[in-house]
């Protein structure tokens, strides 16, 4: 027993160690606070259950130095009087506890259910290997903005998101926020986001997809209203054309050669859809769905030879010149 | 001989078992009509069920050992953050091997194994029905087994984990041959499971020694009924899905592909269908460890046996109603998941009782502490808490945080190593003896049971932590600063230590094999029938076939077990009985020892591999596979001295 005890100090420790930027204890949403909610209850029914059994067990070996009823004695058929009480009574306690866990259960699904009567804000929010690609879906569609590998949340209000996939099935999950939902290819499904907690959360992407799912990961940031609406505005606005002439160098390269072939940056001719949307690329705070936290260096690594940083994602290495490389991070590094 | 003289003459008299038949005279004979033929051909055309599930068992090993290596390599690329000792694309194939073998070429072979060497002698038969499907269904295996790691080691293994959803499967997306190698895999091996189950389940309802009612059964083999019906309800379903995975690979269909109105979705629900039956196929066969060995060490039966048996046949049927709780992330209506949220539950009622059962006889009688009643201690103890996690991911809200995260990691090594492996491990210690003829070191057994039970509680139990802390499963690297470094390391540590005892255990299997204790005939003082034949047994098994008067013929027989006579000893022949109350029915010839069988599952082989690169494979080599079946059911020319098998 006294291995267990240490085993439930060490569990406890290193719960408390963790930071929390992903993590189901988060409960920084109006879903994970319920999950927090049903998990102590089902935590608490379940090691009162794992405790009888571990204790009726040992009591069994404990008794055996008496003498039992067993072949040596000629009365292995036998059954004490004492087995078929404990036996109704070991009945009834499971099947009481599982009702109650299983009704818990259906109670806080149907409140799930219910947060997501009235989203104020739509989203879409579609898988790639292995990226996302978030779009903000506004009633008025010219205050549609595109983004990848970040969402903002607004604190309090509730989110609907659209989940969809381009290619294999991926798993949309922010466990301080909510729970996970897979996102398909052909189907449509949705998630509800409640944020209650203004801060810095990570989601990642939770159904093996492919050769870089553990490097799919998705910064969210949950801000008060008037700092979402902030930020909102400042993403809507196209890219500043570049200032020095190695920018200039940069935006020219970006704008003419591969790049643009598959990112887009508003406001400039680099319109292409299959790849994260980089108008705003030195405002978020990572590059390649969280692989590597956003800094020059690293987009020089990033820029230079993406298949070393995250093997097997689908941009390729386009063998830059010196000069090239300096003027694309200068340009890139104004995307703010 | 014209026909009247043939009518004339006095029927020969076929030597048959009997009082005045019995003793060296009748084994020596037995020997010989039951022995294999000599040489290499003769090994491979044995029928023996002892020979068959041996090999099962050794094979199934040999694949749990290389399954380990390839988690012992993953652990050490997992032991710290931003680790690069596995690359991405080597690590999918790690995690992909590692799945598939545990599952498909070690968990349920072992059972299958185990089972069919051991349902024969502890029902009091010769051999199984049907023994050379049982041959060919071991062939089947190996080769499967064969294809997806000589694959692995050509570096053309798969990579997609080992539910391979489409369309990350299908043929976009999972590019080369290494998916089709898995699914053909998969048809191997349930081509394998579905003819031993088939074989299984006809010994168990129609060989039984007479007396043996369906109640007085041994539990180990009402689990083996329960999980060979289970496999041949379930195994379709997989067959369907990985043959329509193969269709849209090799042929240009669309079943899970989208945008032609396929359903990606459809794999799913067919491959758990089978999926989650599959979890209880490799579970409730431990369970009737449990049950064989708590009744030996506890020197009584086991209470309540009736309940025992509901429990197994309750599961086996709720086991059908759970597959949607792997798919509570797809969007399904939410009104169908509490459908399976409370079926899920509900599940654990039955083995609730049989733990109680288990307990109570433990309770009731005087255990003794050997090292199988060891593992069966740390499987309970082990097992619950994989149990009790499951019941909370039953759960959809707390399912849809920890669905696909290292806490079901955790859960599912709980209830696979602590549930399934631990008694199997008591079960090899168990019935050694029996299958080598020596006993295994009771000292080194010991020291590798205390190693595997704490070694695991270090390996697995921290990857609760992992999950809640935001960890999926099947990332080839995390990064530093989530809370993921500890439980990782500790994690790595325990497996370690679980290889190390593993290791200690085999070689105190082999050593034990030439250098062991002599076991006499019932050395733990077993009450069921198998305990009766010599260690290791005869190739007939039994010298006379067993009567059965009660649920533990051993402990009530007294001094001389009753034995029924009459069955011909120069011709392989096994007594059928009735299904429910086992009467004597019929005397039934069994099959002799064949080549066929072998050149069967090589030339069924053949097809399937190079169907993997032609669909007109399964057209060419349907050719040689029907002569080999040919040849394998000729009928033998009728015996001049034939009589009515039915006595």
């Amino acid at each position: 027993m006294n291995r267990r005890i240490a085993a439930v100090a060490i569990a406890g420790a290193l719960l408390a160690s963790c930071n929390g930027v992903q993590n189901v204890m988060g409960g920084d949403g109006a879903e994970s606070a319920n999950f927090i909610r049903l998990f102590t209850l089902f935590m608490v029914l379940c090691t009162i259950m794992y405790l009888i059994v571990v204790a009726a067990l040992l009591a069994a070996l404990w008794r055996r130095r008496r003498s039992g009823l067993t072949v040596d004695d000629r009365r292995h058929h036998q059954i004490s009087p004492i087995v078929r009480p404990a036996l109704i009574a070991w009945t009834a306690l499971v099947v009481t506890g599982l009702t109650v866990l299983t009704v818990a259960s259906f109670f806080i699904d149907r409140s799930n259910a219910a947060t997501a009567s009235k989203p104020a804000i739509h989203m879409t929010v579609t898988a790639n290997q292995w990226w996302w690609d978030v779009e903000y879906n506004l009633p008025d569609v010219s205050k549609t903005l595109r983004t990848a590998n970040e969402i903002h949340l607004p604190v309090n209000v509730p989110v609907h998101v659209t989940l969809k996939s381009n290619d294999v099935i991926h798993s949309f999950w922010i466990p301080n926020l909510a729970g996970k939902q897979d996102l398909i290819p052909g189907r449509l499904t949705d998630v509800l986001l409640l944020a209650r907690k203004t801060g810095l959360y990570r989601g990642q992407c939770a159904e093996f997809c492919g050769v870089q799912h553990a490097q799919m990961a998705l910064d969210v940031t949950v801000e008060s209203k008037r700092d979402f609406e902030r930020w909102y505005s400042a993403q809507l606005a196209t890219a500043k054309p570049p200032a020095t002439p190695l920018q200039r160098a940069g935006y020219r390269y970006f704008t003419t050669r591969e790049c643009a072939a598959c990112h887009n940056i508003s406001g400039t001719p680099a319109s292409g859809q299959v790849a994260p949307d980089l108008t705003h690329l030195a405002s978020r705070r990572s590059i390649a769905a969280g692989a590597l936290p956003m800094n020059k260096g690293n987009l020089y690594g990033w820029v230079a030879d993406p298949q070393s940083q995250k093997p097997g994602n689908h941009m390729p290495t386009v063998g830059l010149e010196p000069n090239e490389l300096h003027g694309l991070i200068a340009y890139l590094e104004t995307l703010k | 001989m014209n026909a009247a003289e043939k009518a004339k003459a006095p029927p020969i008299k076929v030597p048959r078992d009997g009082p005045r038949l019995t003793g060296d005279a009748l084994k020596a004979k037995l020997a010989k009509t039951w022995g294999n033929p000599p040489g290499f051909v003769g090994w491979l055309s044995s029928v023996d069920h002892k020979d068959i599930g041996r090999r099962y068992i050794v094979t199934a090993l040999t694949f749990l050992a290389l399954g380990g290596v390839l988690a012992l390599v993953m652990r050490l690329q997992l032991s710290k953050p931003d680790n690069d000792l596995v690359g991405a694309a080597r690590f999918s194939e790690l995690f992909t091997m590692h799945g598939t073998t545990m599952m498909f070429l070690f968990a349920v072979p072992v059972m299958q194994g185990l089972q069919i060497y051991l349902t024969p002698l502890m029902i009091g038969t010769r051999n199984t029905a049907f023994p050379r499907l049982n041959a060919f269904s071991y062939w089947t295996y190996l080769a499967g087994g064969c294809l997806l790691w000589v694959a692995f080691v050509l570096n053309i293994g798969p990579d997609i984990g080992w539910f391979a959803y489409p369309p990350l499967s299908g043929p976009q997306y999972g590019v080369g041959k290494r998916t089709d190698i898995w699914a053909q895999m998969v048809t191997f091996t349930e081509v394998a499971a579905l003819a031993a189950a088939v074989s299984l389940t006809a010994t168990i309802l129609k060989q039984r020694a007479p007396g043996m009612t369906l109640a007085r059964m041994p539990l180990f083999v009402w689990a083996t009924l329960v999980t060979s019906l289970m496999i041949i309800f379930s195994m379709p379903s997989v067959a369907l899905a990985s043959g329509l995975l193969l269709s849209d690979r090799l042929v240009g269909t669309h079943f899970y592909n989208p945008a032609e109105r396929g359903d990606a979705l459809l794999w799913q629900h067919l491959f758990w269908f089978f999926g989650h039956p599959e979890v209880y196929i490799i579970f409730l066969p431990a369970t009737g460890f449990v049950s064989e060995i708590v009744a030996t060490f506890s020197r009584r039966t086991i209470v309540h046996y009736p309940i025992v048996v509901l429990a197994l046949v309750g599961t086996g049927i709720l086991a059908f109603g759970l597959w949607v709780h792997h798919m509570f992330a797809t969007g399904l209506p939410r009104i169908g998941y509490s459908f399976y949220t409370a079926a899920s539950i509900a599940v654990s009622v039955p083995t609730g009782l049989q733990i109680f059962c288990w307990i109570a006889t433990l309770w009731e009688g005087r255990p003794r502490l050997d090292v199988p009643l060891l593992y069966v201690i740390g499987f309970i103890i082990t097992f619950v808490i994989g149990g009790l996690t499951g019941v909370m991911i039953a759960a959809v809200p707390l399912d849809l945080q920890l669905h696909d995260t290292y806490f079901i990691v955790a859960h599912f090594h709980y209830v696979l190593i602590g549930g399934a492996v631990f008694p199997l491990l008591g079960a090899i210690t168990y019935w050694y003896p029996k299958f080598t003829g020596t006993m295994m070191s009771d000292r080194f057994g010991k020291i590798s049971f205390w190693m595997i039970f704490l070694g695991f509680q270090l390996a697995f139990f921290p990857m609760h932590i992992a999950g809640i802390n935001g960890m999926p499963r099947r990332v080839y690297t995390y990064p530093a600063g989530m809370g993921l470094e500890l439980p990782n390391l500790l994690s790595s540590i325990g497996s370690m230590i679980v290889a190390a005892a593993v290791l200690l255990f085999v070689v105190n299997m082999v050593k034990s094999y030439s250098f062991g204790r002599k076991a006499e005939a019932n050395p733990w003082g077993g009450s069921s029938l198998e305990w009766d034949t010599a260690c290791p047994p005869e190739r007939y098994n039994f010298a006379h076939i067993p009567v059965v008067e009660s649920r533990t013929p051993l402990w009530d027989a007294g001094e001389k077990m009753p034995v029924a006579h009459g069955l011909r000893v120069e011709d392989r022949e096994v007594l059928l009985t009735t299904v429910m109350s086992a009467e004597p029915d019929v005397r039934e010839p069994s099959a002799e020892p064949s080549i066929w069988p072998f050149v069967s599952a090589v030339a069924v082989s053949i097809m399937f591999i190079c169907s993997i690169f032609s669909p007109w494979a399964v057209l060419i080599g349907a050719v040689p596979a029907t002569v080999a079946l040919i040849a394998w059911f000729w009928p033998k020319s009728p015996e001049p001295d034939a009589e009515p098998t039915i006595s």
